[in-house]
């Protein structure tokens, strides 16, 4: 099978400080790669860098395009990237501001997508924009108001309804959980998992939130100092870690 | 006047500006940079517009200049004077017998005809700019035709409003390719613009940008299929020359309340009082 | 009966015959006149000059007498008479480092060769209106010496020796004509130099004072400040070699800014350049901050988001002229506009009655 996205020697850094280096791997349709590590890991910049965020200095990210078949996303011009950053690809920041138009109606948030390739249908946006909050959790007497008005939870689901309203295949998470309440969390977490198994959907995971990974990865991969140090199938790497790194951060957290 | 060349601007200039009005015509819709030059007057009070009327002008040509659609506004007066004084040519009111009309914020009532030029003064040519203000970004979202945030802003008002609320300098895409700002008209004029048989020019002085609509060109006011376009007007006749198809003026009469409707195209409406028609307002 | 407003014409003349007479002022006070301006009032000449673009002090202090001391009118006349001269070509790079000096200070050495030169400044005045002046006093004449004929090296030279600064290599790429050319982005160095030497003082005292204030802080030491003429040279087809065509007065500021090194360069010093016509301090140590702030990109440097960072924020909004008349523009008749807005708004007015009179009913 040949894979959705494959990564090969990523590599990012900042002056003298390093982001990531030599960073590989396959990720297959379907599948949800998680990515732990401590603050400073390089685990953003490698995500940054994969979802076409930042210019590494070196590696390539193939990506099986549904038009073209595997092709290198940092080579490609940027037009294309772009169109693919607004139809196969979905970013889920973890700040719900960095995603989402926060002057701009649910409702609006949700159908820019839709609009942004091409629907000019009020009543049809309005009816996708109905449709995603109600699969996200929000009640639809919200459509017209602003996310500001929204809590962090809600704020959270909405950014990530306005992501997969146009049926992406590859959803990028930074921390998307990061700052909100436990009980909050659990319940996003619940969403996202039915999401990603009902809509089929593969994804890469940032997190430094052993819980998140246990619950939506399939596989995992443990970044220290930008490189990675460890990776395999998730269970298996939370429940018999092999790397000292991760032994520690296994054992600094509570077992979910 | 006297040691100035013929329009005010030197021939390299006007030859400068001659080429981009020529690219924005190929590619319409397009905003083309070009190298303002200071002119004699404020950015912001028409000198994109004057810059391109310098350029297109001819010692044969019949000047016209509006404002507000009235050619008797202090602008266009200060304007059509500057061009008498640098370029000696004639000038005229009468939206027939011109050849370049110079405008800022309306298009004639009389439909124009081939052979006719017309030059809009545009303050900020950026249809985008209010969504997002960096010239770098919006120029990108223009040549990958991402046009989606324009869409947003429309469905926002109607979510807010029941209707779009934008009421002039309405967005419109050209030949289904680049969205353009036509300038501060009021929507009423929207549908002028497409399949027009003139020339019409557009030049935005202080952000140094020409673009074009050459004659006949498709242009759509941004809509949606069941919100379409609205290019509504008063609900009034002119007051003095009673037509109903005009765009109108609204001109408070004393400190009672007391209004009357009148065209703003004084052209158009002291055309149709010469020919009989009156206002319930006309004397 | 309503007759539409005539008579647009006869307004602007009698306009501009008061503003004529509002200029003259009291006609017993005797008229400035311009050779009064341009000694007098230099500072002012040299702002207009700078900002005009145009270095002839006549026709500055005239523009100042015509705009009846507004500068940034007095800039603009400038400038529109400036666009309708004919250009017969572009002189030799000018050599700051041959400038007869009239001043010439450093911050970062306590002495330099060539020393330091307090010169013509307010720096150290006491601020007290000085009331004689309102008298008519007697004419103040400084002490003269000959001027030490040896060569007045730039400061940052003696850095440059040691490789402690980045290098300056020269470059004899024409540079970009921001008057000639539309202003594109990304601006390479010479442009952003050239666009910042003609914008408004105000806004670049701003731009410069909030990166002093931390909005993109890059610790600059005046390296060098100097103020002085330098001879313009220029080739002659005809004569196939570079006649010296007059002087003009500049103030040229070096700044030496803290650097600990990027992704791409090593840690030394970097530079912020700032050159005006005229004698315009304020202009130039400000041009030179806002210059290095700038520089964030190619040096590797992070964005921090500040304005002073950001060239598009900063040469979309640095020019006074583009600014004054689009601020002002708001003035012309805007009716058209208006009445459309009028319109929409009684209609959602009159949706909202209909609407609240339904929920009452």
């Amino acid at each position: 099978m040949t894979p959705l996205l494959s990564v090969q020697g990523m590599t990012r850094s900042y002056g003298n400080h390093l982001g990531c280096s030599d960073v590989s791997f396959d990720l297959y349709p379907g599948e949800v790669m998680g990515i732990v590590g401590e603050s400073g890991s390089g685990k953003s910049t490698l995500l940054n860098c994969l979802a076409g965020h930042l210019t590494p200095d070196a590696g390539s990210v193939i990506y099986d395009t549904r038009g073209h078949g595997p092709r290198d996303t940092v080579t490609m011009s940027e037009p294309e990237r772009r169109m693919l950053g607004r139809t196969d690809w979905a970013f889920v920041h973890q700040r719900a501001s960095d995603g989402l138009r926060m002057g701009v109606s649910a409702g609006g948030n949700v159908g820019e997508r839709l609009m942004a390739i091409g629907n000019r249908h009020y009543g049809d946006i309005r009816g996708h924009a109905i449709d995603w909050l109600d699969r996200v959790e929000i009640d639809a007497g919200r459509i017209d108001d602003r996310p500001v008005t929204f809590s962090g939870g809600m704020q959270q689901r909405l950014q990530i309804a306005r992501n997969l309203v146009t049926g992406p295949r590859l959803v990028f998470m930074d921390e998307p959980t990061g700052g909100l309440d436990v009980s909050v969390q659990a319940r996003l977490l619940d969403l996202l998992r039915g999401l990603v198994r009902d809509m089929g959907l593969s994804a890469i995971i940032v997190t430094h939130d052993l819980a998140v990974v246990r619950l939506l990865a399939d596989r995992l991969m443990v970044m220290k100092s930008g490189r990675v140090v460890e990776h395999g199938l998730t269970d298996r790497v939370l429940d018999d870690p092999q790397h000292a790194y991760t032994q520690l951060l296994v054992s600094s957290v509570l077992q979910v | 006047m006297s040691g100035y060349n013929f329009a005010y601007l030197d021939e390299q200039t006007k030859r400068m500006i001659r080429r981009a009005i020529l690219k924005a015509l190929a590619i319409p819709g397009y905003q083309v940079p070009f190298a303002s030059r200071e002119m004699p007057m404020p950015y912001g009070w028409g000198t994109g517009g004057v810059q391109v009327s310098a350029a297109v002008l001819t010692p044969e040509d019949r000047f016209k200049v509006i404002d507000q659609g009235a050619d008797d506004t202090t602008n266009a007066v200060s304007i059509r004077r500057f061009f008498e004084r640098t370029a000696g040519i004639a000038t005229t009111t009468a939206t027939r017998d011109a050849t370049v009309i110079q405008t800022r914020h309306r298009i004639p009532e009389e439909p124009l005809r081939e052979g006719q030029i017309l030059v809009y003064q545009v303050p900020i040519p950026e249809p985008l700019r209010f969504l997002e203000p960096r010239e770098s970004e919006t120029r990108k979202m223009h040549s990958l035709a991402e046009y989606g945030l324009m869409h947003v802003k429309l469905y926002e008002d109607i979510s807010r409003h029941g209707h779009i609320a934008t009421t002039y300098a309405y967005p419109v895409k050209v030949e289904e390719r680049y969205v353009m700002d036509p300038s501060p008209i009021p929507k009423f004029d929207n549908p002028k613009l497409s399949d027009c048989a003139a020339i019409q020019l557009f030049g935005a002085g202080r952000e140094q940008r020409i673009y074009a609509l050459p004659p006949y060109t498709t242009v759509a006011s941004l809509d949606f299929d069941d919100h379409p376009f609205d290019p509504s007007r008063a609900d009034h006749p002119c007051g003095l020359c009673g037509s109903v198809e005009t765009y109108l003026d609204e001109v408070i009469m004393d400190d009672a309340g007391g209004r009357m409707f009148v065209c703003s195209d004084t052209d158009h409406c002291e055309t149709r009082q010469n020919a009989g028609y009156r206002g319930k307002d006309a004397g | 009966m309503y007759v539409a407003v005539k008579g647009g014409e006869r307004a602007i003349e009698n306009a501009h015959a008061w503003l004529a007479e509002e200029r003259r002022g009291d006609t017993d006070v005797a008229e400035l006149d311009i050779q009064q301006i341009r000694e007098q009032l230099s500072l002012a000449v040299n702002r207009v000059m700078a900002e005009g673009s145009l270095h002839d002090p006549d026709l500055a202090a005239l523009a100042i007498k015509q705009a009846r001391g507004d500068l940034i009118e007095a800039i603009f006349l400038i400038r529109a008479y400036r666009t309708t001269l004919p250009r017969f070509g572009t002189t030799k790079p000018v050599e700051t480092a041959e400038m007869a000096c009239d001043r010439r200070i450093s911050a970062t050495f306590k002495d330099v060769p060539g020393g330091q030169v307090l010169g013509p400044t307010f720096d150290y005045t006491h601020r007290l209106l000085d009331f004689k002046l309102a008298a008519e006093g007697e004419p103040v004449t400084a002490e003269q010496r000959d001027a030490d004929p040896a060569p007045v090296p730039h400061v940052t030279e003696f850095l440059n020796r040691e490789s402690l600064i980045e290098e300056a290599p020269r470059d004899d790429t024409p540079p970009p004509d921001l008057t000639r050319e539309p202003l594109e982005l990304p601006a390479a160095r010479a442009l952003r130099l050239q666009a910042l030497s003609r914008a408004d003082e105000g806004f670049t005292l701003s731009m410069a004072y909030s990166t002093q204030r931390g909005y993109a802080r890059n610790h600059a030491f005046v390296g060098e400040l100097r103020v002085g003429t330098v001879p313009v040279e220029m080739e002659i087809p005809e004569l196939g070699f570079a006649v010296e065509i007059g002087e003009i007065t500049l103030t040229e500021c070096e700044t030496v800014n803290q650097f600990k090194g990027s992704r791409t360069e090593p840690p030394q010093f970097t530079r912020g350049y700032g050159l005006v016509f005229g004698h315009s301090e304020r202009k130039a140590i400000s041009m030179a901050l806002v210059d290095r702030a700038l520089r964030w990109e190619e040096l590797g440097e992070d964005n921090s988001g500040a304005p002073a960072q950001d060239a598009e924020f900063v040469l979309y909004h640095a020019d006074n002229i583009q600014a004054s008349g689009f601020l002002e523009h708001i003035k012309l008749p805007h009716y058209v506009d208006f009445q459309s807005e009028l319109e929409l708004v009684r209609k959602m007015r009159r949706e909202a009655n209909a609407q609240t009179r339904e929920a009452a009913e």
